[in-house]
């Protein structure tokens, strides 16, 4: 039984089951301070839900030895661009989400090839590289934004008559377009969104295929050893540009399938911090920045979105007053911080 | 040279790293004026017994030594360099530890700096003083006046050639006022042929004071014409002391090398060995590899041989197979059964049928973080498609895991390597063991010619001949030709049925195995003139 113990403490890891202890005594404690349990447990999942597919989009750049995704905006900004020109032509349901899908995705792998040329130019800094990347293309599409010709009036500032607005909602056009598929609803407060979900381990199931092709397998051994790669005969550029690629692409689809269910579009400076909360999910999932698995994407979601949604709740109701996004802010870079350091004591 | 009590005796000296012995009892002393040479291969023991001397962390980090070292007759231990420096032993290392951005006298003086009063001193102590540039000047004046060369004592040591920042580092220990004994590793070996000469005049002046000097060479005829005596290394043992004066380049060249390992050679001539035709060709290859720069090699190799490459380190034979293979920017013609191949593309030498085991295990021939299945069954994987099943009309080539677990388990009992199972990280392995998971991936591929490079090194006795013992068997087997690039001049002759010896980034010449050992010291070393042992000591101190 100690051994089982043990064993299983080692596998998981510390930092994860202190988490998840911390988790579980918040779903202890919120009943007592008036905080709904079914409630609390149902806004965790559909957040999950939400942003699995985002924090999966860290898996490629991670395995193929890119460091972790900074640059997550750029596809995200694809996954706007599809989702604004579906509303553009004005398809409602699945299939306009579908559509926007379809738009989204070459761009992404547009977007995410150029990128990828730029990250094989400063190998070593990536990460640094990407988060201004990041940061860069959310500040050019600010301007994109207002000057793209889109003419829908759902979308579109109501006194100029032209530039698209900040927060756009989907709302008759594909809200829930996942989401209300086999959802199970118990009682009043608890929802769960299967359809969501199913996404989601699609995707997972995709992801998880590609790493077992015979390109996935090159494209890890990139990540582990490049000189090793180009050794074997492998194009370590060529990998490595296939991971961005694939990395942003799924940003692209990862922030459709959480506008579907948050039901609103958020352009402009509505990317610019999409990046931190993913890879803070990622590491607190286990991974570090040279290795990941699916499981990582899964338990990493499920305990940073449960902190997430759990503290200041919980919080908020003890202290009577509303300081949940400093709870936020602190929790989620506090875990960047943890995570990024604990590389170093890796390395040596 | 007068008798009296030595300035330097070593007694006994031995050093192990990891159960691996690299010196045993070596012993040797040295009067004040006298100038000794040490010389033997690369791994001899040369810099582990000089680190020894000087009091290197590593050796305390590592376990200590054994033996004794006495110094004017009384028996010293030396806990760090800062000891030795103060019992008189000055190190002239091979790399230059100068500051770029200071001048001649600067770097000579460092921390040892002339210091002027002034009242601030009295409040702050004695770190307020300042420079006395005239009195620094006139003593990095004396210092480099004393090496009898001419130095401007202001040129910044950025702008000097190598020639004079090796003086530089020479006037710094001479300016010490203890430094009795002056332990010079390889000055030479950066230096062109009239600089070389400039300072084997000067260390002689050196030593007609009194200083007693051991210089550490490659270039045997450099030993001859300074130094009074030499002590020959090998195997971290002393094969050979003799006065240079008695002896002659060839003669120091076998004693280097040496003539055993005999029995294994001997079984291999048993046999007659057949070859095919001229599998691989090279004309005027070169190889921009850093360290081991190959310059202009054109060989032939044939079908089912074991071809050796040696030479010393930073010759450039290690060039050779990593140019061949891609790794390295590389130029001229190579050809595999008279088809050029394309240079710089490590996948279209692959795809020849060519397999490489890399010199640089860790850096480039394992996946440390992966299991040893990976690692076994990549590049075939890779390159060949084997262990790969077509799923959806082959439109997804998906990792047959099955396939690739049971090819690792199989090289894992023919190669005996030591783990727990195909799942363990290669970085858990032992150095020999790591090494057999390298060979199993060249196997993998079923190579027509397989290099082999420096496939020994850091393993221990067993692993070695296990590793060398395969070699041979799958040459046998399935008549592979293998090209096998090693330091251990022993080795290569024990196994190969011609070696080639790379000097200077070209062939020096190639010669069958069982050429006489001095034979292949000499190619080693380069073209060598000999000069008669009068006209040296007719030299000496004048």
């Amino acid at each position: 039984m100690k051994e089982k113990l043990q064993a299983f403490i080692e596998n998981a890891g510390w930092p994860r089951i202190i988490i998840g202890l911390f988790l579980l005594s918040l779903f202890i404690a919120a009943p007592m301070v008036g905080v709904r349990l079914d409630a609390s447990l149902s806004d965790t999942l559909v957040r999950v839900g939400m942003n699995g597919v985002l924090v999966l989009a860290m898996v490629p750049m991670v395995q193929s030895g890119c460091g972790l995704n900074f640059g997550l905006p750029l596809g995200i900004i694809a996954g706007l661009l599809g989702a604004v020109t579906s509303i553009q032509i004005g398809i409602e349901g699945s299939i306009g989400f579908l559509l926007a899908m379809v738009i989204a995705v070459p761009l992404a792998v547009v977007f995410g090839w150029m990128y990828g040329q730029l990250l094989n130019r400063v190998k070593g800094d990536e990460m640094m590289i990407a988060t201004y990347v990041g940061f860069s293309s959310v500040a050019l599409m600010c301007m994109a934004w207002l000057l793209l010709p889109y003419t829908s009036p759902t979308m579109i500032w109501g006194y100029g008559g032209s530039g698209l607005r900040t927060t756009i909602s989907v709302e008759g056009f594909w809200f829930n377009a996942l989401s209300k598929h086999l959802n199970i609803r118990i009682g009043e407060f608890f929802y769960l969104p299967i359809g969501m979900y199913i996404f989601f381990a699609l995707m997972i199931f995709l992801v998880w295929g590609f790493f077992r092709t015979k390109t996935g397998t090159a494209v890890t051994a990139v990540g582990s050893n490049p000189e090793f790669a180009r050794a074997s005969g492998i194009d370590v550029d060529k990998m490595r540009t296939i991971s961005v690629i694939l990395s942003t692409v799924l940003g692209a689809v990862g922030i459709l399938v959480y506008e579907q269910s948050f039901g609103f579009v958020q352009l402009y400076m509505g990317p610019f911090y999409m990046a931190f909360p993913a890879v803070a999910a990622i590491l607190l999932g286990g991974a570090s920045v040279n290795k990941a698995s699916m499981v990582n994407v899964v338990v990493g979601t499920f305990l940073f979105q449960g902190i997430l949604t759990m503290t200041p709740s919980v919080i908020n109701s003890v202290m009577q007053t509303d300081m949940s996004e400093v709870i936020r802010i602190i929790v989620s870079n506090g875990m960047i911080l943890y995570a990024l350091t604990r590389k170093v004591m890796v390395k040596r | 040279m007068s008798e009296g009590v030595p300035l330097l005796k070593m007694e006994n000296i031995g050093k192990e790293y990891f159960g691996n012995r690299v010196l045993a009892d070596v012993s040797f002393s040295l009067m004040p004026g006298e100038i000794l040479g040490l010389v033997g291969e690369n791994g001899a023991g040369k810099s582990t017994l000089m680190n020894i001397l000087f009091g290197m962390s590593v050796i305390e980090e590592t376990g200590g030594y054994e033996g004794r070292i006495i110094i004017d007759g009384e028996e010293k231990i030396f806990k760090d360099p800062f000891d030795a420096l103060e019992a008189g032993i000055g190190m002239v290392h091979q790399e230059f530890s100068l500051i770029p951005g200071f001048t001649a006298t600067e770097n000579i003086l460092l921390n040892r700096e002339s210091m002027k009063y002034n009242p601030l001193v009295e409040v702050f102590g004695d770190r307020f003083k300042t420079l006395d540039r005239t009195d620094m000047n006139n003593r990095a004046v004396k210092a480099i006046d004393t090496l009898g060369v001419t130095l401007a004592p202001d040129t910044l040591i950025s702008e000097m050639p190598v020639g004079h920042k090796q003086f530089t580092e020479i006037a710094r220990e001479i300016d010490r006022k203890k430094t009795k004994l002056l332990v010079l590793d390889e000055p030479t070996a950066v230096l062109a042929e009239s600089e070389a000469q400039v300072l084997i005049e000067a260390l002689k002046k050196l030593a007609c004071q009194g200083i007693a000097i051991i210089f550490i060479s490659h270039r045997l005829q450099e030993i001859i014409d300074l130094c009074d005596k030499l002590v020959v290394l090998r195997d971290g043992r002393v094969i050979q002391e003799a006065k240079t004066g008695e002896t002659n380049v060839r003669q120091i060249a076998s004693w280097m090398v040496g003539r055993q390992i005999s029995g294994v050679a001997d079984a291999a001539e048993e046999k007659e060995r057949k070859f095919g035709e001229v599998i691989l060709k090279t004309q005027n290859l070169w190889v921009d590899m850093p360290g081991e720069t190959v310059r202009d090699v054109s060989i032939e190799v044939r079908q089912g041989e074991i071809f050796g490459l040696g030479g010393l380190a930073g010759q450039g034979k290690v060039g050779i197979s990593n140019g061949i293979m891609g790794l390295y920017v590389s130029g001229g013609k190579v050809f595999v059964k008279g088809k050029e191949i394309k240079l710089n593309d490590p996948n279209s030498s692959l795809m020849e049928g060519m397999a490489f085991v890399s010199e640089d295990r860790r850096g480039v021939g394992l996946l440390l973080e992966e299991g040893i299945d990976w690692n076994i069954t990549f590049t075939a994987m890779q390159v060949q498609e084997k262990y790969i099943s077509h799923l959806l009309g082959g439109l997804v080539k998906w990792r047959d895991d099955k396939a690739v677990t049971k090819c690792t388990e199989d090289y894992i009992k023919a190669l005996e390597i030591r783990c727990t199972g195909p799942k363990q990280r290669a970085v858990e392995l032992s150095g020999g063991n790591q090494q057999k998971v390298c060979l199993a991936k060249a196997f993998a591929v079923a190579p027509e010619i397989l290099f082999v490079s420096e496939p020994t090194r850091g393993i221990d006795v067993g692993a070695k001949k296990l590793v060398l013992d395969t070699l041979r068997r799958v040459n046998e087997e399935t008549g592979t030709t293998i090209i096998m690039t090693s330091s251990e001049l022993e080795e290569l002759r024990s196994i190969c049925d011609r070696v080639a010896i790379i000097n200077e980034g070209r062939l020096s010449g190639i010669l069958p195995a069982k050429s006489p050992a001095e034979e292949f010291g000499l190619l080693m070393l380069g073209h060598v003139v000999e000069r008669s042992p009068d006209e040296i000591s007719a030299e000496r101190c004048r």
